[in-house]
C-alpha cells in the first residue's frame, strides 16, 4: 500500500520542485484580505472539482464500472442553479437553487445506475448516453446562453475563502466522509468484492445491484457539487464548456492514484494525489510558460512518465539496471 | 433472453440519443411561399452557443423581414452534417440564395458544387471555408480578426506610458480568431519596444480558463500592467482573478478585450475593463443588401468586412442601454 503511493507522491514532488526552480515565488504564501494567497492555494482551489469527481469515479471504477457523464452532470448542476438564482442576490435563493441542482444530479445518477445495474448495459455505453444528452439538457436549461449571476453567497462555494479556499474544504470533507464510511464499515470491502466478481458476491449474499446503484448516485452528486464549484468560481453557467473533458481528468486521477480500471482494490489517498498531480500539471504549464501549441504534448509526456514508473514491468527494468550498476 | 433485452434496450437508448442530436437540427422549413418577386433565402446557422450567436441570428431574421426577403432558417446545433442537410433541402426547395456560417472550415466542396449546379448563389457569413475552388461561393461577409487585433494594439500603443508588461489570454489554440487577434496585436505593438508580451497562454475562450490562467500569471509574473484577452469572457475571468489578488482591475492592471457582448460592456461601463474592440454580430443588413445584389446578378466583392468599432469606458456607458446582445 505504501509502496503504491510512493511513485505518485514523488511525481507530485517533482512537479512542485520544477515550479520552484523556474518560478522561485511559486511557494510564496501571504495573507490577502483575510485568506491565504499563493500558487499552492490556486492548485488546491482549482483542483477541488477534479478531486470531487475523481472520488466518485474511484468508487464507480472499484465496482468495475466507469462514469463518462460526470462532466455533463456538472454542467447541468451549474446551469440549473444559475437559472434559478437569476438576478437574485440573497442566500436563500442560492441554497434552494443548489439543493434543486443536487437532487436533480442524484436523479441522473439513479438513471445511470438503472442502465448499468438494472438493465445490465456496459457502463461505458450507459453513461455515454448521459454524457452526450446531458450537455444538451444543460444547453436547454440555459437556452444556449452563458448565464451570469451576481450572488455573493453562491460565489463563496467556488471562489470563497475561510483562510483556505472553501471549495477544497468541501472536497476534503467529502473525502473524509467517503474514507470513513467505506473504510470504517464493511461498505468498502463490499464495493471491492462487487468489482472483483459481481456474480460471486451476489451468490455470497452481497446486494451487488444496490451497491452499483449507490456508487453511480454518489458519483453524480459529487459531479453536481463540482459543477456548482466550477460555475460559482466565475459566477456564471456555461453549458458548453463547464466540466468539459473533466471525466477524462478524473479517470486519469484515479488511475495515477493506483486504482485499477479492472475494478476491485481502490485507493482514496491515491486519488487525492492523482487529482493534485493533474491540477499541479495544469498550473505548471501556465506558470513556467509552456507554449500553448505544445501544452498537450508536455502534459502527455508527464502522464506517460508517471504511469511508466508505476508499471511493475518498467520498475523491474529500472531496479535491474540499478543492481547491475552497483 | 436477458441479453437480448439488454441489447435491445441499449439500441433504443442509442437511437434516442441520436435523435436528440439531430431531431430538431434538420432544415427548418419556412412556411412562406417562394412565388412572386420576393427573394427566398435559405440560411443555415451554426447554433445558439453564445449571446453573440443569438444576436447574429436575431439580426439576420429582423433584417430579412425589413428587406422583404423570405427567410428559411435552420439551426445546425454545431454539427456540419445538419448544415449540409439544411443546404441540400434549400437546393431542393429552389431558394434564390443560400447563406450560412460554416461550423468547420473543410468538407463543403460537394454540397456547394450541388448548389452551383442548381445555379443558386452562396454567401458565407462570419466564418470562412477552406477550399481551393473560390467559385463555390460569391462572397464572404464577416469580421476581420487581424484588424480587431490591430485596433487593440493601436489603443495599447496610444495609452502606454513607459515600459509596459502585457500578458495575453489567447483563444482556443489553432482557432482563426485566436491566431489573427494575436497577429494583429503583435504587429501594432512592434513599433514600441517598451511594450512587451511577457506571458501568453490559452484560456480557451472561457471564463474559467481566463481566470485560472490569470491566477497563475499573477503569481509567476512580478509585474503585469495590461491584460489582452482575445474575448470578453476570458477578460471577465481575469477580472475575478485580479480582484482575488487584492488589485483593482481597470486601474492597477488594465484590460483590453475583443467582442463587446453585454457582460463585457457592463464591466467596461463599470470601469473594470479599459477598452473593448467590437466583433459585430449584427451583419443582417449587410447580408440582405449583398443577397439582393447577388440575386440580380450584380458583381460583389469576394470579401466584405462587417462594420465594427471599438469602445472605451465612456462610450460603453452611452451604448449600454441600447445594446442588443
Amino acid at each position: 500500500m505504501k509502496n503504491r503511493l510512493l511513485w505518485p507522491l514523488i511525481a507530485l514532488a517533482a512537479l512542485l520542485v520544477l515550479n520552484l526552480v523556474v518560478t522561485p515565488s511559486f511557494f510564496a504564501l501571504r495573507m490577502q484580505d483575510g485568506h491565504l494567497y499563493g500558487g499552492l492555494v490556486d492548485v488546491l482551489k482549482n483542483g477541488a472539482p477534479t478531486l470531487l469527481i475523481a472520488l466518485g469515479m474511484t468508487l464507480v471504477i472499484a465496482t468495475r464500472g466507469i462514469d463518462l457523464s460526470v462532466g455533463a452532470v456538472a454542467a447541468i448542476a451549474g446551469a440549473v442553479t444559475c437559472v434559478h438564482i437569476g438576478s437574485s442576490g440573497d442566500a436563500g435563493t442560492a441554497f434552494v437553487g443548489m439543493a434543486i441542482a443536487l437532487v436533480l444530479c442524484a436523479v441522473l445518477g439513479l438513471w445511470n445506475g438503472f442502465l448499468v445495474a438494472g438493465l445490465g448495459i456496459q457502463p461505458i455505453i450507459a453513461t455515454l448516453v448521459l454524457m452526450t444528452a446531458g450537455r444538451g439538457v444543460a444547453m436547454l436549461v440555459t437556452e444556449g446562453q452563458i448565464i451570469t449571476v451576481n450572488n455573493d453567497p453562491y460565489r463563496q462555494v467556488g471562489a470563497g475563502f475561510v483562510v483556505l479556499p472553501i471549495s477544497i474544504l468541501i472536497a476534503l470533507a467529502v473525502l473524509g466522509l467517503v474514507a470513513f464510511t467505506t473504510r470504517k464499515t464493511a461498505l468498502g470491502m463490499l464495493i471491492e468484492s462487487v468489482g472483483v466478481n459481481p456474480e460471486a458476491s451476489r451468490l455470497a449474499g452481497v446486494k451487488s445491484k444496490t451497491i452499483i446503484w449507490t456508487v453511480y448516485v454518489f458519483a453524480a452528486v459529487c459531479a453536481g457539487i463540482a459543477g456548482l464549484m466550477i460555475s460559482s468560481n466565475v459566477s456564471a453557467a456555461d453549458a458548453n464548456n463547464a466540466g468539459l473533458w473533466i471525466e477524462m481528468d478524473a479517470i486519469l486521477a484515479v488511475v495515477i492514484g493506483g486504482t485499477s480500471l479492472a475494478g476491485g482494490r481502490y485507493s482514496l489517498t491515491g486519488t487525492l494525489l492523482g487529482a493534485l498531480i493533474i491540477q499541479t500539471l495544469t498550473t505548471t504549464v501556465y506558470t513556467i510558460g509552456v507554449a500553448p501549441e505544445v501544452t498537450l504534448v508536455f502534459k502527455a509526456i508527464v502522464v506517460i512518465a508517471v504511469c511508466l514508473v508505476q508499471a511493475p514491468k518498467a520498475r523491474a527494468a529500472l531496479s535491474f539496471r540499478k543492481v547491475a550498476v552497483s | 433472453m436477458l441479453k437480448k433485452i439488454t441489447t435491445a434496450a441499449s439500441v433504443i437508448a442509442l437511437c434516442a440519443l441520436a435523435a436528440c442530436g439531430s431531431g430538431s437540427g434538420g432544415a427548418g422549413n419556412g412556411t412562406g411561399s417562394s412565388g412572386g418577386d420576393a427573394i427566398t433565402m435559405g440560411f443555415a446557422q451554426v447554433g445558439a452557443e453564445s449571446g453573440w450567436r443569438t444576436a447574429n441570428t436575431k439580426s439576420i431574421q429582423e433584417e430579412a423581414k425589413a428587406a422583404g426577403i423570405d427567410l428559411k432558417f435552420s439551426d445546425a446545433q454545431q454539427k456540419q452534417e445538419n448544415q449540409i442537410k439544411a443546404i441540400r433541402s434549400y437546393i431542393q426547395q429552389k431558394v434564390k440564395v443560400i447563406a450560412f456560417s460554416p461550423v468547420v472550415e473543410t468538407g463543403w466542396d460537394t454540397v456547394l458544387l450541388e448548389a452551383k449546379r442548381a445555379n443558386i448563389p452562396v454567401i458565407l457569413t462570419d466564418r470562412a471555408i477552406d477550399s481551393d475552388d473560390t467559385s463555390l461561393y460569391k462572397t464572404f461577409l464577416g469580421s476581420d480578426f487581424v484588424e480587431e487585433g490591430r485596433k487593440a494594439g493601436d489603443w495599447m500603443v496610444a495609452n502606454a506610458t513607459g515600459p509596459t508588461n502585457v500578458v495575453e489570454l489567447q483563444g482556443t489554440t489553432g482557432a482563426a480568431p485566436a491566431i489573427d487577434r494575436k497577429k494583429g496585436f503583435e504587429e501594432k505593438i512592434a513599433s514600441k519596444p517598451d511594450i512587451k508580451i511577457v506571458a501568453s497562454q490559452t484560456g480557451d475562450f472561457t471564463r474559467s480558463g481566463g481566470k485560472q490562467v490569470m491566477e497563475a500569471f499573477l503569481k509567476s509574473q512580478p509585474k503585469i500592467d495590461v491584460v489582452y484577452a482575445h474575448n470578453d469572457d476570458m477578460g471577465l475571468g481575469a477580472i475575478e482573478a485580479i480582484k482575488a489578488a487584492g488589485k483593482v482591475p481597470g486601474k492597477d492592471i488594465k484590460i483590453i478585450t475583443v467582442d463587446a457582448v453585454k457582460d463585457g460592456m457592463t464591466a467596461l461601463a463599470n470601469g473594470e475593463i479599459n477598452y473593448i474592440v467590437e466583433c459585430n454580430p449584427l451583419l443582417g443588413k449587410q447580408l440582405m443588401e449583398l443577397a439582393k445584389k447577388v440575386v440580380k446578378g450584380e458583381d460583389v466583392p469576394a470579401r466584405v468586412v462587417t462594420e465594427e468599432g471599438a469602445f472605451n469606458q465612456e462610450q460603453a456607458k452611452a451604448a449600454l442601454p441600447t445594446r442588443q446582445y
